[in-house]
């Protein structure tokens, strides 16, 4: 597609006086600040178990969590010690379930692909999606 | 970088956010700097003032976030999307010096997506084609793949600098540390101080990296915790230029002696800053995709402190 330059309105932006006249794509823009991760807690100790799912996952109870919307659903979850947390994706998109840092890393789920991980110690585990690095969750594992 | 404590005007926009909301496509951004203050100022006639074909001219180009093997609605073909692109690219009235792709070259970063897109970067009619990796890159191995097939020449895990016609270019990676945030690394902190220790203060610096050096929407993972560090030892320089990809739509901003501009994508669009759930692709209606994409091009005349950034749509 072809761009007529001589379409456009002439604007010069100086710092001391900006123009919005012809600013069509000026929008609100809100910053904000990250939450920080938690601390590392590299003692922990388990067993991976990935595994593909061609049927829909199971319902989403209480050691399941959804991938849904570029979200973990929900975002924190408390189990026992002993659990198998399994989380499914919903999404048409690949996200993975990775901990930062920690003992499990799933591989690339597509759409209805599920990963499983058995949480053999206490401790708080933040998670993410590596592929949407915004995606961030944890599991409380309760002794 | 926070702009909390800048004061609002009753729109409730601070006069830097409105400066840095001032990119679209067709018009090109002009950086000049003047008794030490970067000036932004649109032009009508790109062209104006930049001599045609002389070989002390920097012309590149930059394209970004082609995610090959990405399938959903939001472009149902991007691999048709990036070859138009580079068809763009090489219609252009002047041959680039260069070509950055300023990463998520990849969607999954399988070995098929890979060879695709070197295959594709290949047809490029360029003096040379550089790369850093997106998070889509280095998914599952901490870019070992990437690094095999554009890792050649580059330093540490991928970074990378040149010089060219006056110009010094330095490529970044801030993808592979596990972090919702770009993250940069000591290591590569240190590169970017000892790379540039015995620039001349006059000599420009162009930077290239995957997600955003400024913190354009830190809830969604779009900026880079440690840039602050980086962006100090180029303090000195009168004239520092940061192109990124990542966030999939132009925006532009400058901080005292930078100026950051983002890239749009060749795949597909993603929402403006905190306008959806989630920085979720983008399904546009019918007809409107292409307009949502395209190529950079950039142009510097040596001597000048200048640089002409100019977003094209996808022709």
């Amino acid at each position: 597609m072809a761009i007529d330059p001589h379409s456009r309105h002439r604007v010069r932006l100086l710092a001391t006086a900006p123009v919005a006249a012809g600013l069509a794509l000026v929008t609100a823009c809100t910053s904000g600040h990250s939450a920080t991760s938690a601390p590392p807690d590299d003692s922990m100790s388990g067993m991976s178990m990935p595994s593909s799912a061609t049927a829909p996952g199971p319902a989403v109870g209480a050691n399941a969590v959804a991938i849904q919307g570029f979200a973990f659903s929900p975002a924190s979850i408390t189990v026992k010690v002993g659990t198998t947390v399994t989380w499914t994706n919903r999404d048409t998109d690949a996200h993975t379930v990775t901990a930062n840092p920690g003992p499990f890393k799933s591989k690339t789920l597509g759409t209805g692909d599920t990963f499983s991980y058995t949480f053999t110690k206490a401790g708080s585990f933040d998670y993410l999606c590596t592929i949407h690095p915004f995606m961030t969750a944890k599991v409380v594992v309760t002794a | 970088m926070t702009e909390a404590d800048e004061p609002t005007g009753p729109d409730g926009m601070s006069r830097r956010q409105l400066l840095r909301h001032t990119a679209w496509f067709g018009a090109a951004v002009v950086l000049t700097v003047t008794g030490g203050e970067v000036i932004s100022h649109v032009t009508d006639n790109p062209a104006a003032g930049l001599p045609a074909a002389d070989p002390n001219t920097l012309r590149f180009v930059q394209v970004s976030d082609s995610h090959l093997g990405f399938k959903g609605t939001a472009n149902t073909d991007v691999e048709g999307s990036f070859a138009r692109a580079i068809k763009q690219v090489n219609a252009l009235p002047d041959r680039p010096d260069f070509v950055v792709h300023s990463g998520d070259l990849t969607h999954l970063a399988t070995d098929a997506q890979f060879d695709q897109v070197k295959q594709m970067l290949g047809g490029l009619r360029t003096g040379q084609v550089f790369t850093v990796p997106g998070e889509h890159d280095s998914i599952d191995d901490h870019g070992q793949k990437y690094r095999q097939r554009f890792g050649a020449g580059t330093r540490g895990e991928g970074w990378f600098s040149f010089d060219i016609k006056g110009v010094h270019v330095i490529g970044l990676v801030n993808t592979l540390s596990l972090e919702s945030l770009g993250h940069l690394g000591t290591e590569q902190l240190d590169f970017v101080r000892r790379d540039v220790a015995g620039l001349s203060s006059d000599t420009p610096i162009v930077i290239f990296s995957h997600i955003p050096l400024f913190a354009m929407y830190p809830k969604w993972g779009w900026g880079t915790d440690d840039a602050v560090r980086a962006l100090s030892y180029l303090r000195r320089f009168a004239s520092v230029t940061c192109l990124n990809g990542h966030v999939h739509q132009l925006f532009s901003k400058t901080e005292g002696n930078v100026t950051f501009h983002s890239a749009t994508t060749t795949a597909y669009p993603l929402p403006a800053p905190g306008k959806a759930a989630a920085p979720a692709p983008v399904t546009l209606p019918a007809g409107q995709l292409v307009g949502a994409l395209g190529i950079r091009d950039v142009t510097y005349v040596r001597g000048q402190h200048a640089l002409a950034v100019r977003d094209r749509r996808l022709a």
